[in-house]
């Protein structure tokens, strides 16, 4: 199974309708240990995004991708601008100019996504950021390989919901939490979060 | 929330609007991407550069003008500028001799200016970036996010500038700011929270008698939640954290920087600086320059950082070097 350019714009909207919705919960997570505002940044991008897919019609998974990493580096500012841009902006490098997206291509996406966020925002797991939500989520795509992108999509949004929740009882090390020191403890990371969300979707969209 | 705008979206536009009214004879304004630029654009020397989230007022946009900046980046409220915004500024600023980036220790800002100064290279332009990490506040070790750039970044800003105006090459602009990074330390702490527009409602929660010690620049926390005190004590407490930490010593010159980081009235500022003064003195730290006001400030937040920058004869004459902007204004 694999899909096309059009399921990956569908799968987008959904990511951008989802970060809509939860743009509260989202500035929530982040207002005790940040400065409140990364479901509004979020939402600014991926309003953009949208904005963006209502003009142009790129006709590759990579051609699409792009179109949201240039769209949030340049409308969603902080550090989630340029670790998502980074991220969808090495998934899209990653996939040359195929027309369709297969199992082995997801892989490949999301794992060159997870390096590019390592290589920018200098996290490992364990710091309590969106790498402890991405790294999971890229080990049980491939691990789910044989199953299918839906199956590969929905095991990779379980363990970025666990591993979002994991980041509940650590001690912040990048970003801005990592100031609170031992007071960052017991809050869920917003980034871990809003990265478990967008991949909820896109297991959602490919179903 | 009441708060003198019309949509929170717009706030930062019609802001900027009010900005280019008031100064035209200083600097233009452009908005898509957004930043501020001196009126006499590009730089004749090293063309000096800085911006981040909105919110901070007069940082940075306000030190735009001669002896100071030559451009200035500003980002959504507390969030950092993009990429493309700091890439036209400096396309627009910079002229023979390169530009220098001055980048706060925020991972937004360091993660935004980096790709900036990467597409600007790719241009051709001679671009360098260097990162104030001033915040005594914060621990800096390698598994942080390291200390963040907070008050000494006024300082920074003009130091950088005047050394910029009275004609130095890039290299030795760049060094004029390493030196001043090295012997800068601050400190801040807030008695209320700000509300940033969009959000509306306070970023953090602070009893009637609780005082956060060691904030940032957008009321983020960074040390301990302490019970409200007398002044006295509490600037003995903050100047302690500054002094202790580069250190400084007896015999020191020093310049003080007393600020409000918006909601703290003079009165309360004035009367901070004036312990602060007599602290110095009783250690034996000469304060020779100071700069007391709201120059780097978090909306309406209540509260005040003190600034150490220890001087030489070269800073002390860079700092006193004629500025003519919209918040900084002397000797011209």
């Amino acid at each position: 199974m694999s899909c096309e350019a059009s399921d990956v714009a569908e799968a987008i909207r959904a990511a951008a309708d989802v970060i809509a919705r939860h743009r509260v919960e989202l500035t929530d997570l982040d207002r005790p240990i940040g400065d409140a505002d990364h479901g509004e940044n979020m939402n600014r991008g991926f309003t953009a995004v949208l904005a963006t897919l209502d003009t142009t019609a790129p006709t590759t998974p990579a051609g699409l991708l792009k179109v949201v990493a240039t769209t949030l580096i340049s409308k969603v500012g902080g550090a989630a601008g340029p670790l998502y841009g980074t991220a969808f902006l090495r998934a899209a490098t990653s996939l040359g100019q195929e027309s369709r997206l297969d199992s082995e291509g997801l892989v490949t996406a999301l794992r060159a996504g997870l390096e590019g966020v390592v290589a920018r925002g200098r996290a490992e797991v364990g710091d309590a950021t969106m790498v402890d939500a991405l790294s999971p989520a890229v080990e049980a795509a491939e691990a789910a390989k044989g199953e299918g992108i839906a199956a590969q999509l929905a095991a990779a949004a379980d363990a970025a919901d666990e591993g979002a929740q994991s980041t509940v009882p650590l001690v912040a090390r990048k970003g801005r939490a990592s100031y609170l020191g031992e007071r960052s403890i017991g809050h869920l990371d917003p980034g871990a979060r809003s990265t478990a969300l967008l991949l909820r979707a896109f297991a959602d969209a490919a179903r | 929330m009441k708060k003198i705008i019309n949509d929170p979206a717009a706030v930062v536009t019609e802001s900027l609007r009010g900005l280019a009214a008031a100064h035209s004879d200083l600097l233009r304004v452009e908005y898509d991407p957004a930043f501020v630029v001196r009126a006499d654009a590009p730089a004749p020397g090293v063309a000096v550069i800085s911006g981040g989230g909105s919110g901070h007022e007069p940082l940075h946009g306000g030190f735009v003008g001669h002896g100071m900046l030559h451009a200035a980046v500003p980002g959504a409220v507390f969030t950092s500028p993009t990429p493309d915004g700091v890439q036209a500024a400096i396309s627009a600023s910079t002229g023979s001799k390169g530009a220098l980036l001055i980048v706060k220790n925020y991972t937004g800002d360091v993660l935004n200016f980096e790709t900036a100064a990467e597409l600007a290279a790719a241009e051709g332009l001679d671009v360098r970036s260097v990162v104030i990490d001033d915040d005594v506040a914060v621990a800096d070790s390698t598994f942080t996010a390291g200390r963040r750039g907070v008050g000494g970044t006024v300082l920074l800003e003009k130091i950088a500038g005047a050394a910029s105006e009275r004609g130095d090459s890039l290299d030795d602009v760049e060094a004029v700011a390493r030196k001043v990074i090295g012997q800068v330390r601050s400190i801040g702490v807030a008695l209320s929270a700000p509300t940033v527009p969009h959000v509306g409602e306070p970023s953090f929660d602070l009893g009637p008698d609780e005082i956060e010690f060691g904030i940032g620049i957008h009321g983020e926390p960074g040390r301990e939640r302490i019970p409200a005190e007398p002044a006295d004590a509490l600037v003995e407490r903050m100047l302690s954290a500054v002094v202790d930490d580069l250190p400084f010593a007896s015999g020191d010159e020093v310049l003080l920087f007393t600020n409000s980081m918006g909601g703290t009235p003079l009165l309360e500022l004035y009367l901070a600086h004036g312990i602060a003064e007599r602290l110095l003195a009783d250690r034996g730290i000469r304060v020779t320059r100071r700069l007391v006001g709201p120059y780097i400030t978090s909306l309406e937040m209540q509260g005040i950082s003190l600034t150490l920058l220890r001087l030489d004869e070269e800073l002390a004459s860079l700092w006193d070097a004629p500025v003519s902007t919209p918040a900084l204004r002397w000797g011209k």
